[in-house]
């Protein structure tokens, strides 16, 4: 994304009031073409930043953009001055988009470049709990996330003697790893945490509750009890256990802690009244999640949410297509990790939700009365 | 050579050049360091603080203060003031509107002053809250500080014309040279050529001898109308011309040329001289490249030879070319905004024939030039002065 004047056409960086070529103040951010070519790099290796300072040497260059700004970039290691680079912008590790530049054309183990690692959070090399494997979200995450690279997957089940579905995709899978865990209960979450807490690079919260129906036609808040329980007080327990250990491993080498993935409902950003009380619990998860992106920036762990609409499980039953596969929630969870992102939409429903809700927010909340 | 249309500076002189010794870190605030130079400046000028009617400041480190409240700060009333934030360019800013100021008669005696105070810290924070743009698309880039921005420019300009870093080199070392006779100099020891290549890298292909050493310390000097002078007994040096440029060259895709490029002739014309008839040359030197890029851009050879003219002369305080002989930003020090001052203090001394130790032979004829403000991915001021000592 970068700004173009909507009087002259003309593309600006860095981000500005006015127009450079004609003072319009119409500038707009628009997907701009990615392509640039690296005018000049330097190796900075005693950087004044302290953050900088620790991982020097630090490649950086300028970039003129075929679209017309230059861009000073953090750069691939493949990067040649002279040559095409496709540019990109990534959120480094205080959350800020920075520009990065990468090589026209793939390159070998291109994702495993330093400097492209410290913007993202590649399970490549990383260990991964995953909160719930009861659920297939949990076993697909399981099974993507191993095949992803990540050298352990651990896997929270709770109450593990007792049978399950889709048990063989987990046991004596190698790289994978069966642990205790009930989310809901902190002395289970803090039991696991002080076993395995500094182990964790990467966690994915797959804990999911999921009931139908809305105020009026329940009795009681026993049901709403067990969402919140569940959802909401599940993601403080693992929050607690966890999160402090890894904020503190956000620096631990090339393969620190790195990120905590949510699973989110769509309906966290509106409410959908089938699933009226499920959308709140989703919702009051969601505005959690801010505040631990907010925590644990400090230590450059990154907070990725990921929104899906309803998924192919037996909870959304009654539910018409389309919905979505867990297995696109898995390929999703890696490839936002990959890319270092913040906000993941999956699936045609969650899009579309996204794009109704910035168009026109109330008529949103009327048509999900449907 | 063309002519200027520009209103010449008729009998605008300066005066009282001073220098408040450098120092590497220091406790005191800005405020201490332009207060110096304040009561330098007056008692060099054997004037009353009183007979000051215009100041004009330029520091980096003065917190929330601006030239105002160093009025009351240091009990000056002037019906003229400026603050310049202008960085490198701020002494040929100044001197431009304060030479202006005193020809209308908006102002009789102008101080002319830079200083800046060098915490422990205060470096980095200065770095860290630069510009807007700096804040956005560079400091995040772990650049923070010029260093590395200047090694883009650097890297390209010497791929560019083939220029080596011993090419580079010959400037670092022959200021090294001249400071050994500033007795106020940061830089006490000998620099050769070889130990300027043996020296470690910042950031390629800036290496540790190519930056200056941020300290605290303060540059100042009077402007008047030469009658005033004259009435003072003061000795002064006649401003010939003046050129000053902001966002030049916006089009080229990286800097290997500054403002002076678009101004050149008319720096020339207006003082009625040659590049040749220069006795001295003060450059702004915060890193030798950026020197080399003058010595084209001011005329003194052809875009492109910088390194040979670098290799064809002495730059030393007894050779052909006499150049940044207080040693310069680079083995004197960068006290901040005074850093900018640093060149047309010592180009004041020497055509006035008061520089002691760095003194060249019947020095007559000087210029001095400002570059700055590193914005984003260039420098974007530029400036120059040509002056003349009562001897000429």
């Amino acid at each position: 994304m970068l700004q173009r004047c909507e009087a002259c056409g003309a593309f600006a960086y860095p981000a500005r009031e006015a127009c450079p070529a004609c003072l319009s103040a119409g500038l707009t951010f628009v997907d701009a073409p990615r392509r640039g070519a690296l005018l000049a790099e330097t190796t900075a290796r005693v950087p004044s930043d302290v953050y900088f300072r620790e991982r020097a040497p630090w490649r950086i260059g300028l970039v003129r953009m075929d679209c017309g700004p230059t861009m000073v970039a953090h750069l691939h290691a493949d990067c040649i001055e002279g040559a095409p680079v496709l540019m990109s912008f990534q959120l480094d590790k205080s959350g800020q988009a920075v520009a990065f530049a990468r090589p026209e054309r793939e390159t070998p183990n291109m994702a495993d470049d330093r400097q492209w690692r410290e913007m993202t959070a590649d399970p490549k090399f990383r260990r991964v709990l995953v909160t719930n494997g009861r659920s297939l979200i949990g076993q697909e995450a399981a099974a993507a996330l191993k095949a992803a690279g990540a050298k352990t997957v651990f896997v929270g089940v709770s109450e593990p003697w007792r049978p399950f579905a889709g048990e063989q995709l987990l046991r004596g899978q190698a790289g994978i790893e069966i642990v205790t865990l009930d989310a809901a209960d902190e002395k289970s979450a803090t039991d696991l945490a002080a076993d395995i807490g500094g182990k964790v690079d990467i966690l994915v919260n797959t804990t999911e509750y999921v009931r139908p129906g809305g105020l009026l036609d329940r009795r009681g808040t026993g049901i709403a009890r067990d969402e919140i329980d569940q959802a909401y007080l599940g993601f403080i327990n693992l929050a607690q256990a966890f999160g402090p250990a890894m904020r503190m491993r956000g620096a631990d080498g090339i393969n620190s802690s790195a990120a905590w993935v949510n699973i989110l409902s769509v309906y966290a950003l509106a409410n959908w009244p089938a699933f009226g009380a499920y959308s709140a619990s989703q919702a009051a998860s969601l505005s959690l999640s801010h505040c631990l992106r907010a925590e644990l920036r400090p230590g450059g762990v990154k907070v990725m949410n990921l929104f899906t609409g309803p998924v192919d499980t037996e909870w959304f039953q009654t539910v018409p297509p389309p919905k979505v596969a867990p297995r696109a929630v898995a390929q999703a969870i890696v490839s936002g990790l990959r890319g270092g992102l913040e906000e993941v939409y999956v699936g045609d429903v969650a899009e579309e939700i996204r794009q109704r809700l910035a168009a026109n927010p109330k008529a949103l909340e009327r048509e999900l009365d449907r | 050579m063309k002519n200027s249309l520009r209103t010449p500076y008729d009998g605008i002189v300066m005066a009282a050049p001073v220098t408040i010794p450098y120092a590497r870190y220091s406790i005191e605030s800005a405020q201490w360091w332009i207060g110096r130079a304040l009561s330098a400046l007056v008692a060099k000028a054997g004037i009353k603080a009183s007979d000051i009617d215009g100041l004009c400041v330029s520091s980096f480190t003065m917190g929330t203060d601006s030239g105002i409240g160093l009025t009351q700060h240091f009990g000056l009333c002037v019906r003229w003031l400026d603050t310049i934030p202008l960085g490198g360019a701020s002494a040929i800013a100044a001197v431009r509107k304060a030479a202006r100021a005193v020809q209308s008669r908006d102002a009789d005696i102008v101080a002319c002053v830079a200083g800046d105070t060098n915490h422990v810290d205060s470096f980095r924070l200065t770095l860290e809250n630069f510009s807007r743009f700096n804040q956005d698309a560079v400091y995040p880039y772990g650049a923070g500080g010029a260093n590395a921005s200047f090694a883009l420019i650097a890297r390209n300009y010497m791929r560019t014309y083939g220029v080596t870093r011993e090419d580079v080199g010959g400037i670092a070392v022959a200021q090294r040279a001249n400071a050994l006779r500033n007795p106020h100099a940061l830089m006490k020891t000998p620099l050769t050529i070889e130990q300027y290549l043996a020296a470690r890298s910042i950031s390629d292909p800036i290496h540790l001898f190519d930056c200056v050493m941020p300290c605290a310390g303060a540059e100042a000097f009077l402007v008047m109308r030469d009658e005033t002078a004259a009435s003072l007994g003061l000795p002064a040096a006649r401003l010939l011309s003046t050129i000053e440029r902001h966002n030049a060259f916006a089009d080229d895709p990286m800097q290997v040329r500054g403002g002076w490029a678009m101004d050149i002739g008319e720096l020339y014309a207006m003082a009625g001289v040659r590049p040749d008839d220069l006795d001295v040359v003060q450059t702004y030197d915060d890193y030798p490249v950026i020197t080399m890029m003058q010595f084209e851009d001011l005329g003194f050879c052809n875009k492109g030879e910088g390194a040979a003219f670098v290799r064809q002369h002495d730059l030393t305080i007894g050779g052909d070319f006499p150049h940044n002989t207080s040693g310069g930003q680079l083995s004197a020090g960068q006290a901040g905004a005074a850093g900018a001052y640093l060149g047309l203090v010592e180009g004041l001394r020497q055509v006035l024939g008061e520089a002691g130790p760095t003194q060249v032979k019947d020095a007559k004829l000087g210029l001095a030039s400002g570059f700055g403000m590193i914005n984003y991915d260039r420098g974007l001021a530029s400036g120059a002065a040509i002056f003349a000592g009562p001897a000429r």
